[in-house]
């Protein structure tokens, strides 16, 4: 297909559309609140009141404001968008007479509130406003033309040169700089390469990239298929969890479409560039996050880590070069090739360019999705976006990073939001959880929730992590069960540091992280718990009881 | 191939391209302590005993897979290493049921040497003390998954030298275990050759000859490397 034929098809896609369109959010958040039946009453009641010439009830993917769902956005009624909330599906007749300006009891929304007017749409463009089983409406937005400039006006090695200059770092934690990774897999020497997209998010309370792949799922495509060009690849595999099937499903959708139009497969815009992208489907192991094992679970292997180097660029999948990136990642590439690498770079700070999308969770009025500028303070996260804590509650802590991360204290608040400022406090950027903490919250019990995950999500293959997680995570229960001592908090230290410069990957590397953090912040909190050590030091004569021992 | 130097705890050694750090300081007398190294099978880095500072990195570099460098700056043996070789150690006591009172392989044991020469007289660790069985359904061999330090040495000569592919891993974390075939009882299986290599492999008493009583058993690994010998270099007298 050429770009005219696809011009022509946005065209009549977009002449078909209605003046008013309803807009229902059908990510995984708000069909779990019935969004499915919502949208079935919203087009029976604009059936029944005859409105079927102007209303449209459109199928779109996650608006972000997850804690206030399911949502219903409409357009075409006002210049301002208007946001329904807490939606029930037999608020539908009401919402369909509103839009002739009946009266409605159903909850609005305020656009302006700073949990959206704060935010830097650029990953997340689309969601809430695409309906991401249909290819029409992501080309109707301008997709696929990224890849058709690409294909039609770029060398690979320009391509690499735009996101060198946008600045872009890897979205999956590590904050790896994503041209310098795309340059030297491109450079490897070899026949046969691969991209590789990573889907499997694992960490506690994180739904970034579920809620990409949900809403906007040909913009991870594209981005792939850009960085197939690249680099050289031909064959791209989406790893995903298989507990995100919504994704896998408008996935396999999406592929199935991009295919039929020419946008995937051979020939791509009748170049001689090939590309195919296979879904790969996790089973359910967070190692698999870490790209050796990754890449070992696509190869139809047990899902271990492998020593680097050799790293992926070199040697990945089946000894080949390997290009692996995370879903937001992608994410990025289209709109850096569209709008330029230095536009990118003109956005977040020095060494952390463009926006970020953070899962919003816990003691928090808001909760939800966000994309913020880099650099962005974290008070204006937690405080304006989120609405700080709920019921008179005040914030004592934010935990960045999953069980690889750690947990900022209030104090630090003003600190802006990059990958090295969070590093300097102990924490990291990671693939972008945020879970908010109130007073109520106690440490300790946190940090034995992170270790036990890391526990029990260790892979068994080498010693530090299997061995002393285990142990990490009994010292905590010993001290959290009030019956550790002063020893214990010692031993714990000792394995922190152990764990963390011995273990063989990044999930044991990291796993002290949430101790060790707790421990310089919050270690008031562990000694209260400390009992007297009947084999310790004894305690001098001074300050024995002043009492008279009698009988 | 071409040759590089480079430096192992302050000498100066020679060695040619492509061997790893192991190699190069096994040749020059320096030892470092291994576990789930076994010649003859490719390396895992899964033990970590074997971890090497190299100078200029941050990070410990398992010496059994890093391949060498030119001016390359290694230390093997500093006291950060030896108090994480030790830690390691006691970690992997106190994770399951080694008594060597009572241990096949007691005085001809890896595990054991190894704990004797890091001074290892003690572990302040809290023994998990976890419930495992003991694998015994086999003609000839049997498994003790109390003594097993999960090093997969076993799984690497069964797939790699022998082609059974009858041992492998199953679970994870804490309960990852050595299996046979599909999980199934040793004696149950249809595709093991009864070959014996895996019990020449093992470093501890995990998998031990039946028959054999405490401090009985030695490993031949020796006949391991008569094998791998044999293949490789087609050299057939020892």
């Amino acid at each position: 297909m050429q770009l005219d034929d696809l011009k022509a098809l946005v065209a009549k896609h977009i002449g078909a559309r209605k003046k008013i369109v309803l807009r229902t959010c059908m990510s995984a958040g708000c069909m779990s609140s019935q969004a499915d039946v919502i949208k079935r009453n919203l087009e029976a009641e604009v059936k029944a009141q005859g409105r079927e010439a102007e209303v449209e009830v459109r199928r779109v993917g996650c608006m972000g404001f997850c804690g206030q769902g399911p949502l219903i956005g409409v357009d075409g009624l006002s210049a301002k968008e208007k946001l329904f909330e807490f939606v029930k599906p037999t608020d539908a007749p009401a919402i369909v007479a509103s839009l002739q300006g009946a009266a409605c009891d159903v909850q609005v929304g305020n656009p302006d509130h700073p949990f959206f007017a704060r935010q830097m749409r650029i990953v997340r463009a689309n969601g809430g406003i695409v309906d991401p089983e249909r290819i029409e409406d992501y080309l109707a937005v301008g997709g696929y033309q990224a890849l058709h400039q690409v294909l039609t006006e770029m060398q690979p090695s320009e391509v690499v040169d735009e996101i060198t200059t946008s600045g872009l770092r890897g979205r999956g934690g590590a904050g790896f700089p994503t041209g310098l990774k795309w340059g030297t897999v491109a450079k490897s020497a070899g026949a046969k390469k691969y991209v590789v997209c990573n889907g499997d998010e694992g960490d506690p309370g994180a739904f970034m990239d579920r809620s990409v792949l949900e809403s906007d799922p040909h913009i991870v495509l594209e981005g792939m298929a850009i960085a197939a060009y690249a680099v050289g690849a031909d064959q791209g595999f989406l790893y995903v969890r298989a507990e995100y099937p919504l994704a896998i499903s408008r996935l396999q959708t999406a592929i199935k479409q991009a295919k039929a139009l020419g946008l995937l497969g051979g020939g791509i815009f009748e170049s001689p560039f090939n590309f195919n992208i296979d879904i790969r489907i996790g089973a359910g192991a967070f190692v698999c996050g870490e790209e050796t094992a990754l890449m070992a679970s696509v190869e139809g292997k047990r899902g271990t880590p492998r020593p680097r180097p050799p790293f992926p660029a070199e040697s990945g999948l089946w000894g080949c070069p390997t290009l692996i990136n995370n879903v937001e990642t992608f994410a990025n590439i289209t709109a850096i090739i569209n709008r330029g690498g230095a536009w990118y770079a003109g956005i977040g700070t020095e060494k952390s360019k463009g926006t970020k999308v953070f899962a919003l969770t816990g003691k928090i009025k808001n909760n939800g999705l966000i994309e913020v500028p880099m650099g962005i303070p974290l008070r204006q996260i937690v405080e304006e976006m989120g609405g700080g804590a709920p019921a008179g509650g005040h914030i004592k802590s934010v935990q960045t990073g999953g069980p690889s991360g750690g947990c900022i204290p209030a104090a630090y608040l003003d600190t802006p939001v990059d990958y090295e400022s969070l590093t300097k406090l102990g924490s990291i950027m990671g693939s972008g959880g945020m879970v908010v903490m109130d007073d109520a919250t106690n440490m300790v019990e946190i940090a034995k929730f992170y270790m036990e995950f890391c526990m029990e999500e260790s892979c068994g293959k080498c010693i530090p992590c299997r061995a002393g997680t285990a142990q990490m995570f009994h010292l905590l229960e010993k001290i959290t069960q009030r019956r550790g001592t002063a020893r214990d908090l010692a031993k714990l230290e000792e394995l922190c540091d152990m764990v963390r410069h011995t273990s063989l990957c990044g999930l044991g590397q990291t796993a002290p992280n949430p101790v060790a953090s707790t421990l310089k912040f919050f270690r008031s909190e562990y000694e209260a718990l400390l009992q007297p050590d009947p084999f310790g030091p004894r305690p001098s004569v001074t300050t024995q009881s002043a009492e008279p021992v009698t009988l | 191939m071409a040759a590089k130097t480079l430096i192992i705890d302050g000498k100066a050694v020679s060695a040619e391209e492509g061997a790893t750090v192991l190699q190069v300081a096994r040749d020059n007398n320096v030892a470092i302590p291994t576990l789930c190294h076994l010649e003859g099978v490719y390396d895992v880095g899964a033990c970590r005993l074997c971890l090497v500072e190299v100078a200029g990195s941050t990070k410990l570099q398992p010496a059994c897979t890093t391949k060498i460098s030119e001016g390359m700056n290694i230390q093997t043996n500093s006291d950060r290493l030896r108090k994480y070789r030790r830690l390691t150690l006691e970690l992997l006591f106190a994770e399951r049921n080694h008594v060597c009172a009572v241990c096949v392989s007691n005085g001809h044991c890896e595990l054991q040497t190894l704990a004797y020469s890091l001074g290892l007289d003690h572990v302040r660790y809290d023994y998990v003390f976890p419930k495992w069985k003991v694998d015994v359904t086999h003609r000839l061999f049997g498994m003790d998954h109390n003594r097993c330090i999960l090093c997969t040495r076993c799984v690497r000569v069964c797939w790699h030298i022998e082609g059974a592919g009858t041992k492998n891993v199953a679970g994870r974390g804490a309960t990852a275990r050595i299996i046979s075939d599909l999980d199934q009882p040793w004696g149950d299986s249809e595709s093991c050759t009864e070959c014996g290599k895996c019990v020449m492999a093992c470093p501890t008493g995990a998998l031990f000859h039946k028959g054999a009583t405490a401090g009985e058993m030695e490993h031949d690994r020796d006949k391991l490397e008569f094998i791998v010998n044999a293949r490789e270099k087609q050299q057939w007298l020892p």
